[in-house]
C-alpha cells in the first residue's frame, strides 16, 4: 500500500433503462499488484469491465489514470491510454487463421501510420521482440488455430502487453484452462507484476485467487461489498461479501428421507479430482452449492448421461444406472432442467405447448401421430400449476419474461413423473417472485422422487433444500442439513478453506 | 394488426391477384388444361423442393438435389437401354441412389463435420462427373454406340414412360399427368409427416435448437441423416419423372432443377407468415412460380426473361420472410 493508485474509479454508476447495474463503484488499482475482483453472476462485474475498457459509456462517476482524467469513448482509446483488457472468450483476443507473429503485431497493422504493405520480416522481428519480453516460447510461425487454449491465451495476453499498458484487466482467464496450463499463466502474471503493471483479475476460482491475489475486492448487486488487503487475506470474508447473507430468508422446514432412490459411489468427474459418493432419497430436495467452475454442471451432466464419469458407479432404485445419452437417462426417469435456458432449453420456433411436450412426444402420440389434444391439456395443466403468466398455451416463448420462460422449462420436465429431477441453476435470470413460485412448486411436488438442484447462490439453497452439499474442485466437500446450519463452516467449505485440506 | 395480416396473407393475396390478372389479360388462362399444365411444369422441381424442405427443417441445406435427380435419370436410362432391365429395376436403382447419396451427405455433415453447404456442394460436383463416366460423356438413347463399339439395343419400357406421359381421366378424359399425381401425393405425405408426426416435430426442434433437442432425448444425428435421406430420395423420384418425360438420358438436361427447387422452398417461408421451412409453403411456392411463368408465356413474354422473374419473386419473398416478420432465422 502506501503508493498512490495508478488507476482510480470513483462513484461509478450505470443503468440500463430502469435497471441500475452499478450503484456507485469506487476502486483503486496499484502498480505491481494483483487486485482480484469477485462477484456472482449479475453482480455487475462485466459491466464494470466494459466501462473501464471503453465499450460502454458510464452513467456517473470519474475515472483517473496516473493522475489524469480517463474517459475512453471506444475500446481503441482505452488501449492507447494504457488500459488493456483480455476478455473471457479467448478466441475474441486472437485471429485463429493467422500465425502467432501476425497476431502479436496485429494492432500495428490497422493503427494510425501503418504502412499499406507489410513486410513479413519486419513483422517477425517485431513479434519476436514482443515474445521475448514476455518470455513466450511459442513457435511464431504456428497458426493460432493449431495452438492449445492456454497458448492462445498467452498470445492474447502477449498481444495486449505489446501496448505496454499500465493497467491490465483479465476477465476469468482460467475458465477454460487445465491446472498445468493455468500455472503457466500464473508465472506470466508474476512476471507482469514484477514489471509494475497494475492487474485487475476477475475470477471465481479460489485456487487462482489464493495463488495470485494481493488484494481482493468483492462485488454484490452493483456495489463493492467488501475490500480485503490485510495479509493474510480473509478469503472466507471475501466469499461471504460476494454471496452476501440476507436477513430475511424464507427458511424451509427440513425433511428427512426414508428411502434412497439414487446413489453414486466413487464417481470421478475430472482428472485428478477426488471421488464423489452420495445418496439422494425419495421426497427430499437436495441442493449442491459451490462457486462457478467447481464442476456443478459437469456433475449434473454426468447424472443425466450427457457426460461420462472417469470412474465410479451409479444406481437408481438399486439397479445399476450408467446412461450413455440423455435419451437413456430420460427413459430411466432422470430429468434435467439444463443451465442457460436460451442455449440448451428453449426451442425458439415453438410455442409454450410444444416446448413443454418436447421430451415426451412418444408418450403424446399414437402411431407416431401427435395427439394435439393431449398436448394442449398437459400444457394448460402445467401453466396453471406453475402460474405461468401468458395469454394462452400458443404464446411464443420470446413473448414471456425471463422468469416465465424458466417456468416453462421447469414445467416441461414436471409434466411427467420423474424418479430423479435435476435442475442446474434454475434461478438464473429469474425474478424473485418466479423464483419463489418455482421453489415452492419443487418442494410441494417432491414426494415420490429425489430432487437435486445446483445453485451458486447459497441463499437459493437455503430457501429450497432439505439438505445442502458443498462442491469444490470437482468433488463434494461438505454436507449440511438445512436446520441450524453452521453458515461459517459452509462458507469456509465453499471457499475451499482449511477444512477442505483436512478432509 | 394490419402488418400481421400483411405478413400472414400477403403472399397468398399476391398469388390470387396474379391469377385474377392473368385470367383477364391472357386468353385461355383459366381452363382445366392450363391449370394442369402449370402443375405439370412444376411437378419435378416441386418434388425436389419438398425434399430440400426436409433438410431446411433440421437447419441444413442440400445443394446436391439437382445432380441427384440427373444422376437418377442417367441411371434409369442406363439400366433400361444398356443393361436391358425392366421398369421396376430402373426405379429401384434410382431410389437406391437417392438413399445412398442421402446417407453419404448425412455422414459427411454429422460425423465428418463438413458444413452442410460445402458437403452437398462437393457431392453435387461429384455426381455431375460420375453420371458421365459410364457412357464417356454421351447421352443415353436406344441405338447409341457404347464406348467399346457395341450398340445399346435396350429401350425405355412402356410402363416407365407412362410415369411421364400417361394422363389419368378426371372429369375430362386424359387430363391429369402421373407426374402431377406423384407431386400431390408426395406433398401431402411430407406435409403430414412434418406437421403431425412426432418425427417431424422433433426435426423442427433440431433445426431450431439442436442442444435443447438433444437434452430432450432426441437422437439428433439420426434425425439429421434422415433429413438428407429424405431429400436424396425425393430428388431421385424427381429424376425418375424427368427420365420418363424425356424418354432418354439427356446429359444436358436438368440444369435449372436445383435453383428452381431451392427458390420454391425459400418462397415457402413467406407463405402464411411461417418464417420457417414448411411443406405447404414449398408447394405454394412451386405453384406460384408455375403460375407466373405460364401467365407470362401466354402473354408472349420471351423465354429468356423467366430466370429474371423467378429471381425477383424469390427476393420479394425473402424480404417478406426476414424483414417484415422480423424473425430472421434460417
Amino acid at each position: 500500500m502506501g503508493a498512490d493508485a495508478v488507476f482510480r474509479v470513483d462513484g461509478l454508476r450505470k443503468s440500463f433503462g430502469q435497471n441500475e447495474v452499478l450503484g456507485g463503484i469506487s476502486l483503486e488499482l496499484h502498480s505491481g499488484e494483483v487486485t482480484v475482483l469477485m462477484g456472482a453472476n449479475g453482480a455487475g462485474k462485466s459491466t464494470l469491465v466494459k466501462i473501464i475498457s471503453g465499450v460502454y459509456a458510464r452513467g456517473a462517476g470519474t475515472m483517473r489514470l496516473a493522475g489524469n482524467a480517463f474517459d475512453p469513448q471506444t475500446p481503441a482509446e482505452a488501449i492507447r491510454a494504457g488500459v488493456v483488457t483480455v476478455h473471457q472468450n479467448i478466441n475474441d483476443g486472437v485471429v485463429a487463421d493467422l500465425d502467432v507473429a501476425t497476431n502479436l503485431t496485429l494492432d500495428r497493422l490497422s493503427g494510425k501510420g501503418a504502412s499499406l504493405l507489410f513486410k513479413p520480416a519486419n513483422v517477425r522481428a517485431e513479434a519476436k521482440a514482443v515474445a521475448d519480453r514476455m518470455g513466450l516460447t511459442i513457435d511464431l510461425k504456428a497458426r493460432v488455430s493449431d495452438l492449445s487454449l492456454a497458448d492462445r491465451q498467452m498470445v492474447a495476453i502477449a498481444r495486449a502487453m505489446a501496448h505496454e499498458p499500465k493497467v491490465l484487466i483479465l476477465d476469468e482467464p482460467t475458465s477454460s484452462l487445465s491446472s498445468a496450463e493455468a500455472d503457466r499463466l500464473f508465472s506470466l502474471i508474476d512476471r507482469l507484476r514484477g514489471h509494475g503493471v497494475a492487474i485487475l483479475y476477475i475470477s471465481h476460482r479460489m485456487s487462482d485467487i489464493r495463488r495470485l491475489a494481493d488484494r481482493i475486492v468483492s462485488m454484490r448487486d452493483g456495489v463493492i461489498s467488501g475490500a480485503f488487503d490485510q495479509k493474510p487475506l480473509d478469503y472466507e470474508g471475501a466469499v461471504n461479501a460476494m454471496l452476501g447473507r440476507k436477513i430475511h430468508l424464507d427458511r424451509v422446514v427440513a425433511r428427512h428421507s426414508a428411502s434412497a432412490i439414487f446413489t453414486a459411489e466413487g464417481l470421478r468427474i475430472a482428472q485428478g479430482s477426488k471421488p464423489i459418493s452420495m445418496t439422494l432419497g425419495a421426497g427430499e430436495v437436495v441442493a449442491i452449492t459451490g462457486l462457478v467452475g467447481v464442476g456443478k454442471t459437469a456433475l449434473a451432466e454426468t447424472l443425466f448421461g450427457v457426460r461420462k464419469p472417469l470412474a465410479g458407479t451409479m444406481h437408481m432404485d438399486g439397479k445399476p444406472y450408467a446412461p450413455g445419452s440423455a435419451r437413456e437417462a430420460i427413459a430411466a426417469g432422470v430429468f434435467l432442467v439444463a443451465k442457460d435456458r436460451a442455449e440448451s432449453g428453449i426451442v425458439g420456433g415453438f410455442n409454450i405447448e410444444r416446448n413443454i411436450s418436447l421430451p415426451f412426444l412418444k408418450r403424446m402420440s399414437s402411431f407416431s401421430v401427435m395427439k394435439t389434444r393431449a398436448e394442449r391439456v398437459a400444457a394448460r395443466r402445467q401453466i396453471d400449476e406453475l402460474g405461468i403468466v401468458c395469454r394462452s398455451e400458443k404464446d411464443e416463448l420470446s413473448a414471456l419474461s425471463g422468469g416465465n420462460q424458466q417456468k416453462v422449462m421447469v414445467a416441461r420436465w414436471m409434466s411427467q413423473a420423474s424418479r430423479l429431477f435435476i435442475l442446474d441453476e434454475p434461478f438464473q435470470g429469474v425474478d424473485i417472485s418466479a423464483r419463489r413460485d418455482i421453489a415452492a412448486k419443487l418442494r410441494a411436488s417432491a414426494d415420490g422422487r429425489a430432487t437435486l438442484i445446483f445453485v451458486t447462490e447459497i441463499d437459493e439453497a437455503l430457501e429450497t433444500a432439505d439438505r445442502i452439499l458443498v462442491m469444490s474442485e470437482h468433488t463434494i466437500v461438505g454436507e449440511h442439513r438445512n436446520a441450524d446450519i453452521d453458515l461459517d463452516r459452509l462458507l469456509a467449505e465453499v471457499a475451499g478453506g482449511p477444512l477442505h485440506s483436512a478432509a | 394488426m394490419m402488418r400481421d395480416y400483411a405478413i400472414r396473407y400477403g403472399f397468398i393475396v399476391l398469388l390470387v391477384g396474379l391469377i385474377a390478372y392473368f385470367a383477364v389479360a391472357a386468353d385461355g388462362f383459366v381452363s382445366p388444361q392450363s391449370a394442369v399444365f402449370i402443375f405439370q411444369s412444376v411437378a419435378i422441381t416441386g418434388v425436389l423442393a419438398l425434399g430440400v424442405t426436409a433438410t431446411l427443417v433440421v437447419g441444413g441445406f442440400d445443394l446436391s438435389i439437382g445432380s441427384v435427380a440427373t444422376s437418377a435419370m442417367m441411371a434409369a436410362s442406363y439400366a433400361m437401354v444398356v443393361l436391358e432391365q425392366n421398369a421396376i429395376v430402373a426405379v429401384i436403382a434410382c431410389l437406391v441412389i437417392g438413399v445412398i447419396v442421402g446417407l453419404i451427405n448425412g455422414w459427411l455433415i454429422v460425423y465428418m463435420r463438413v458444413p452442410d453447404l460445402l458437403a452437398t456442394l462437393g457431392m453435387m460436383f461429384l455426381l455431375l462427373g460420375l453420371q458421365r463416366i459410364p457412357t464417356e460423356g454421351r447421352s443415353i438413347a436406344t441405338g447409341m454406340t457404347m464406348p467399346d463399339g457395341s450398340v445399346a439395343n435396350g429401350k425405355f419400357s412402356e410402363a416407365f414412360l407412362a410415369l411421364g406421359r400417361h394422363r389419368i381421366d378426371f372429369f375430362i378424359p386424359n387430363l391429369i399427368p402421373v407426374s402431377v399425381v406423384v407431386l400431390v401425393v408426395l406433398a401431402v405425405l411430407i406435409w403430414f409427416f412434418l406437421e403431425y408426426t412426432r418425427f417431424g416435430r422433433m426435426m423442427y426442434a433440431v433445426g431450431s435448437n439442436e442442444r435443447a433437442a438433444e437434452l430432450a432425448g432426441a437422437p439428433v444425428k439420426a434425425y439429421k441423416i434422415w433429413a438428407y435421406v429424405i431429400s436424396g430420395v425425393f430428388a431421385s423420384i424427381g429424376g425418375i419423372l424427368l427420365a420418363a418425360r424425356l424418354g432418354r438420358g439427356d446429359i444436358a438436361s436438368g440444369n435449372n432443377l436445383l435453383l428452381d427447387a431451392v427458390a420454391a422452398a425459400l418462397i415457402g417461408y413467406a407463405v402464411l407468415g411461417a418464417a420457417k421451412p414448411n411443406a405447404f409453403g414449398t408447394a405454394v411456392g412451386a405453384v406460384f412460380v408455375g403460375v407466373l411463368l405460364q401467365g407470362l408465356t401466354m402473354m408472349n413474354a420471351p423465354y429468356y426473361t423467366q430466370d429474371f422473374v423467378k429471381g425477383a419473386v424469390l427476393v420479394v419473398a425473402l424480404v417478406f420472410t426476414f424483414a417484415l416478420s422480423g424473425r430472421g432465422k434460417r
